[in-house]
């Protein structure tokens, strides 16, 4: 790991009026670390992943990403183009509800090639070649490049909305619930298809899940939310293992043992 | 001028006119922008060309030669309707002949004959967005145009060579204009689009219902998006005009019989006939013997 971090989030509290969506929440992350943040639904980790991935303007708070250059820049004071440029490019976000993320209307190989047709590339033999390969790594059947997304099964949705965000080869990932509404077994898959991809590429990503198992698995470090507030922050083993905070017991204690 | 009394000259009043003229400018100066307007109501429906109509009446004047075509068609319902709307509440003259017109209000096709300087093609447009069937946001899709983010056009052309091995479609074929703006040539067939670049004539396009004008100036660079290895191509035709034998036009099929016979006659009528009154005779007309104008076949050999 280097000795700088890749993304800085200084102080961010994002109200709804009156309403608490987060607040204060500051931390580093480090190049090719995975942090999860989690708790309760309403807890504002929804929130949170959204107005550090400049989805949402948060209402207080900076975030300054290091660049590809090595500088910093502060996210919301980049311009609008700058900003989603970097968000194709050198960022992913995968959607809890694939949906969200794909172009259901359009071909597993166009979903997978947008991006790079999106930042010039204008080769279409190798832009299939590319697809090809990125659907098989996750394990997809390259024979289903031109079926479209809604003939896919949940898991395998989610799989090429990974494929459709890593083709660029971004750093950075932010992932909403990735494994919401998938089943037990193609959890798991997904959950070693992400880790795989995460240490061969040396990703970084953020991770919000409200399933403790997801983040035992995937993340380095995890930050527990409650109410707005991050209430506990540390390494995921030392977090799940010796809870400090009452709430991160009850909750660490909560997950059903079978 | 005095049947015109209840009308003001080419039916808009001045302000309106004065409206669209600045919006005209705005287009002009940003090629292939797509540029709001306060449409009116025509008299005539959505889709008949009201945009056109409020392109020409705002630049039309009384010493203009108006010509206006249907798919190539001097003589279908809707160039003759709007041919006869000018006709009546502007007292232009009116042709059919290419050269001598100074406007032409066109649906769905470029004349073959080369457009000069001194003439204005003005477009009838039903969807100017080209990124509507893709993104059917508004608000998304003129956030494109602005930070021209134009990957998605490229993925309808993926799509297209996936299904069908080939870049097929073949009408309102995606441009990029002056090197920024990806605009839709309206449904022209992709045939014309080369004839848009780096054209001598000035190039309106005006969508009423959609309220949206946008233009490409005299001699500005209009390429047509494709792929490397699937570079754009225009549609080609096998067989030469029935009635003229012209080759390298656009050829409409017509159907004879209902025993599958058809012919493909040129989709120009204005050139189809120039070229037969200039003595040229297509593989239908040849074995009749004469030609229209009493040509012999033979005599056309000067080709």
């Amino acid at each position: 790991m280097s000795d700088t971090p890749l993304l800085k989030v200084k102080d961010i509290s994002k109200f709804y009026g009156s309403r608490i969506g987060c607040r204060d929440v500051s931390f580093d992350l480090w190049p090719g670390e995975v942090l999860a943040i989690v708790g309760e639904s309403g807890s504002g980790k929804t929130t949170l992943l959204n107005c550090i991935s400049t989805r949402l303007l948060p209402t207080t708070g900076s975030v300054e990403y290091h660049m590809r250059d090595e500088t910093y820049r502060e996210l919301f004071r980049m311009n609008e183009a700058e900003r989603r440029f970097l968000m194709r490019t050198d960022w992913g976000f995968v959607h809890q509800n694939p949906a969200d993320g794909l172009r259901m209307t359009v071909s597993a190989g166009a979903n997978v090639g947008e991006r790079l047709m999106a930042i010039g590339n204008r080769h279409y033999g190798n832009i299939r070649a590319t697809a090809v390969d990125w659907l098989e790594r996750v394990e997809i059947d390259a024979d289903r490049i031109d079926d479209q997304p809604r003939a896919f099964s949940g898991g395998m949705r989610q799989r090429l909305q990974i494929a459709r965000n890593l083709v660029t080869g971004p750093r950075l990932v932010f992932m909403d619930e990735p494994t919401g509404g998938l089943d037990v077994s193609v959890q798991a898959r997904l959950l070693d298809l992400v880790r795989g991809l995460v240490n061969d590429l040396g990703l970084s990503a953020i991770i919000v899940t409200h399933d403790l198992a997801v983040a035992r698995l995937l993340s380095h470090r995890m930050m527990v939310m409650k109410d707005g507030y991050v209430i506990e922050h540390g390494l995921t083993d030392r977090v799940l293992d010796d809870p400090r905070e009452p709430y991160t017991q009850l909750l660490v204690s909560s997950i059903l043992q079978v | 001028m005095t049947d015109l009394a209840t009308y003001n000259f080419a039916y808009l009043d001045e302000q309106t006119k004065r409206m669209i003229r600045r919006a005209i400018l705005k287009a002009i100066a940003i090629p292939g922008y797509q540029v709001p307007f306060a449409s009116r109501e025509m008299p005539m429906p959505y889709g008949w060309g009201t945009g056109g109509v409020q392109l020409t009446a705002a630049i039309i004047g009384p010493d203009d030669v108006l010509k206006v075509i249907d798919q190539g068609a001097d003589d279908t319902t809707n160039a003759v309707s709007i041919r006869a709307f000018f006709q009546k509440v502007a007292n232009v003259a009116v042709t059919t002949r290419t050269e001598e017109a100074t406007i032409i209000q066109t649906r769905h096709r470029i004349p073959e004959t080369k457009l000069g300087p001194n003439q204005v093609l003005v477009y009838q447009v039903p969807i100017p967005e080209p990124l509507r069937y893709l993104e059917p946001r508004e608000t998304e899709t003129r956030k494109m145009h602005a930070l021209e983010e134009y990957g998605l056009m490229h993925v309808k052309l993926y799509e297209d060579i996936a299904r069908n091995g080939r870049i097929a479609t073949t009408y309102a074929y995606p441009v990029k204009v002056a090197g920024r703006y990806v605009m839709d040539p309206s449904p022209t067939p992709k045939f014309d689009n080369p004839k848009m670049h780096l054209s001598d004539a000035l190039q309106l396009f005006g969508a009423g219902r959609e309220k949206r004008i946008y233009a490409v100036p005299p001699y500005t660079d209009v390429v047509s998006l494709d792929f490397e290895d699937h570079p754009f191509e225009v549609q080609r035709f096998d067989k030469p005009c029935a009635l003229c034998g012209a080759e390298q036009v656009y050829l409409d099929e017509v159907i004879l019989d209902d025993k599958g016979g058809r012919m493909f006659v040129c989709s120009d009528t204005d050139f189809c006939e120039d070229r037969r009154a200039h003595g040229h005779v297509g593989p239908m007309l040849a074995p009749n013997g004469l030609a229209p104008n009493g040509l012999a076949p033979n005599q056309e050999a000067a080709e």
